[in-house]
This record gives C-alpha cells, structure tokens and sequence, in this order.
C-alpha cells in the first residue's frame, strides 16, 4: 500500500490541505497507520510533480489545499483496479522459523507452534475486542480493517492447527549437513 | 465467585489396556461475567469438558462444581434439576424443537421445572426480547433464519435463573456475519452477568472470550488472556511508511 495512492483517494473526496489530509488518512485507517506531516508534505511534492495532483490559490484562512487532476483520477482508477501482488509483501518469518524448528536438533517444534498459537490468539482476542467497540455504521471503514487484520491472525491459527497436526504423524529424517562445495580440500581429496 | 468450577478432573473411558484417557488432570474455573473458549484438535477432549461441566458426564475422579453445588454428591434426579436451573445449552444444530414455537421453546426448561406457564410465558417473551426477538414468540423454528434459531436457543440458555451457558461450536452453520452477530449477543450475555464456555475450532470465534484453553490430548496446554496493551498491536505495520 502507497501513501501516494491513500492520498489520492482522500482528495477525490475533495480538495483538501496537508494536515486534514493527515487526519482523513489516519480516521479512514482507524489509526492503525499513523502518518506524520512531513511524509504528507514529501508525498504531496511529489505528486505535484507528477502531476497527478495541482495546487490551489491562498484560501482565506490562508491554507493552500490540493485537488487530485485527470492523471492523478486515472492513476487512482489503475491501483483500485489492480490486485495487491501476494510478491509485494515481506517473506514470511514465522514459515521460515517453523522450517528451521523442524530441522534443528534439540527444538520441540510442538512448542513453538504452541508459543505462536497462544500469542496469535490474544492478537485476535484483542482486534475483537476493538471491533466489538466499533459498532456504529460511521465505524464499518475502521471495522473492515480490523476485519483484514483477524482473518490473516485467524489465517496463521489455521496454518499452526495444520502443522500440528501433520506434526503428529511426523518422523523425522536423519538430519544431513550439505556436503562442501567441490573445489575444497575435502572434496578434492574424496574423488 | 466462580460459577463452573473443574477441580484436577479426569475422565477415563473403558478400562484396562482398551481404556481412553478423554480428560487428564483439567482445572478450569468460570467466573461470573466470564467467556471461556476451549480449543483443541479433535479428540482433545473439548466435548467431554463441556459434558461434564454440564453434569451431562461424570468425572472418573475429580470435582465439578455448578454455582457452588458439587455435581458429584447429586442422585440422578437433584442432578437434572440443577441442569434444568442452572445449566443451559447452545448446540450447533438440532436445537430447538420443530413443534414448538420460539417462545414455547425458550419456555421449556422452566416448564420442566414446575413454573406457572403464565410465568414462564412471561420470561420467556423476555428472554425473546433480550436476544432481539421482539414478537417473534409466536413462530416455529422453520419460520425463523439459522441465526434467529440460534438467538432463540441462547435466549433459553439463559432463560429464569440459569447463568452458565455451555456452546457447542455454536455458529457451525452460519455464515460469518451472522455467526458474528451470535457471537456478539452471546458475549453481552454472558457481561450481563452469566458465564460461559464456547467450544470452537475457529479462532476467530474463540476470540470473542476473554479467556482461550487450548486442550491436547486431554490436558491444558496453555491459556491465552488479553494482553496488557492492545495499544501495541495497532503499530503501523513493518516497513511502508
């Protein structure tokens, strides 16, 4: 997700300055994505380069507001209508260190399942909590992202329910050290 | 003070080299104003605890105590009069009786316990009324939603005087809004002064409770309470600002 494209959104509502925009970015995320000024201003300068946004004379109360231009709809149309890359997103620590768990001697893999089943649970505990809060009809932008974070916390139970289970009928294979690139000694001396 | 209370229970069934261990050495308490979700692989043991947290079951050695009363020193008869008072049941299906109508239904328990049927009438319309049901007394289960039927049989869980709720994978048909929307009047229930246990194998129903029990081969594992700082969890995600 772009800050870009969070503003651009923001200002097809209308045009807006740097810090309502700042507070329209943070309400329509419920606060999960604080914003400073200076990544508003930084974004907008850019936007303004690009085009895709203009700026507007001197308001009144002496603000300067922004409005979103034709290049800047069409950008906007182009992201909402193309799908997040599952690529774009980090590599996935918890797979990786399971993976490791199983391989390591010495490692109860059932308790690291455990350790992270239990910590994922009050996560999700707690995201209930707040969406149990949110029960007005202005809150269902800032319920839906809490939605978005449950389902990827319920998701990873899902996922640690499934390892613990094939955990059962596991047997681990004799553990195996990769043998040493061809061009050392050991190798050398072996053919 | 604890409404359920499972002291060191264990449940064996059959015996000798045949013999199932369903239950190992569990001790649970349930708080007045308390949700508890029990999780846990099938054949962990869910159903037996929620069994015999009902009276429903016997424990092979151990205590269960209902508000105070243990279920041990009861004879058949003072154990299903404390059930009928006391306990109440929301199952995943097969919950209500077809030819019964919504209000018949939440009034049976107290019909079985003697009540005047202008009383239990009275109750139970507003028992209806708590779980939103304003004047859908008089329809049959087959004239109500899966989600209705299911505020129906939380409404007769906790019809009169009863305060423990036992729940059963309780949303199992449901989609997810509307197993939601359950989930939720379960839990403002159950803050209004009862308390309950929740079978479930979906996380994200778990999570309604304050408490989650994780059960393996009839022991708890583990337990996971809220956390001290809910502030923490809505730190902006790593990266991307």
């Amino acid at each position: 997700m772009s800050i870009k494209h969070g503003l651009l959104a923001l200002l097809e509502r209308g045009p807006m300055h740097g810090y309502q925009l700042r507070v329209a970015f943070e309400e329509s995320t419920g606060g999960t994505w604080p914003l400073n000024i200076g990544q508003v201003y930084t974004t907008l300068a850019r936007l303004e380069r690009d085009q895709l946004v203009r700026q507007l004379p001197r308001s009144e109360e002496g603000q300067r507001p922004y409005e979103i231009t034709d290049a800047g709809r069409a950008d906007l149309a182009s992201w909402f209508a193309s799908p997040v890359s599952r690529t774009d997103r980090p590599r996935d620590e918890l797979a990786i260190k399971l993976a490791l768990a199983l391989t390591t001697p010495g490692v109860d893999v059932r308790a690291v399942v455990q350790a992270q089943r239990s910590a994922t649970m009050r996560t999700l505990q707690e995201y209930t909590r707040l969406k149990a809060r949110a029960d007005r009809p202005a809150d269902l932008a800032w319920r839906l992202v809490l939605d978005a974070m449950l389902f990827q916390a319920e998701a990873e139970v899902r996922w640690l329910d499934h390892c613990e289970a094939s955990l059962v009928r596991y047997s681990p294979p004799p553990l195996r050290v990769p043998r040493a690139a061809p061009d050392t000694p050991t190798e050398a001396r072996r053919s | 003070m604890s409404i359920l209370e499972l002291h060191d229970v264990h449940r064996v069934h059959g015996s000798g080299e045949s013999a199932v261990h369903a239950l190992r050495g569990v001790s649970l308490a349930v708080e007045e104003g308390e949700l508890v979700a029990v999780m846990g692989p099938s054949g962990s043991g869910k159903s037996t605890l929620l069994n015999l947290a009902g009276g429903l079951d016997r424990p092979t050695q151990g205590e269960v105590a209902v508000d105070g009363t243990v279920l041990g020193g009861l004879d058949r008869r003072a154990l299903a009069a404390l059930r009928r008072r006391r306990v109440g049941y929301v199952f995943q299906d097969l919950n209500l009786l077809a030819s019964l109508t919504a209000a018949e239904n939440v009034a049976l328990p107290l019909e079985l316990d003697g009540a005047r049927p202008r009383q239990t009438r009275r109750l139970a319309l507003a028992a209806l009324a708590e779980v939103e049901l304003d004047g859908y007394g008089p329809r049959f289960p087959d004239e109500l939603s899966g989600g209705q039927q299911q505020r129906v049989a939380i409404a007769r869980a906790l019809v009169g005087q009863r305060r423990l709720v036992l729940a059963d994978e309780p949303t199992g048909a449901l989609d997810s809004q509307t197993g939601e929307a359950v989930l939720r009047l379960l839990r403002s229930r159950v803050d209004a002064g009862a308390a309950g246990v929740l079978v479930t194998h979906e996380a994200r129903h778990a999570a309604w409770a304050d408490r989650v029990v994780f059960l393996r081969d009839g022991s708890i594992v583990d337990t996971s309470g809220p956390l001290d700082q809910p502030e923490e969890l809505l730190a902006p995600p790593g990266g991307g600002r």
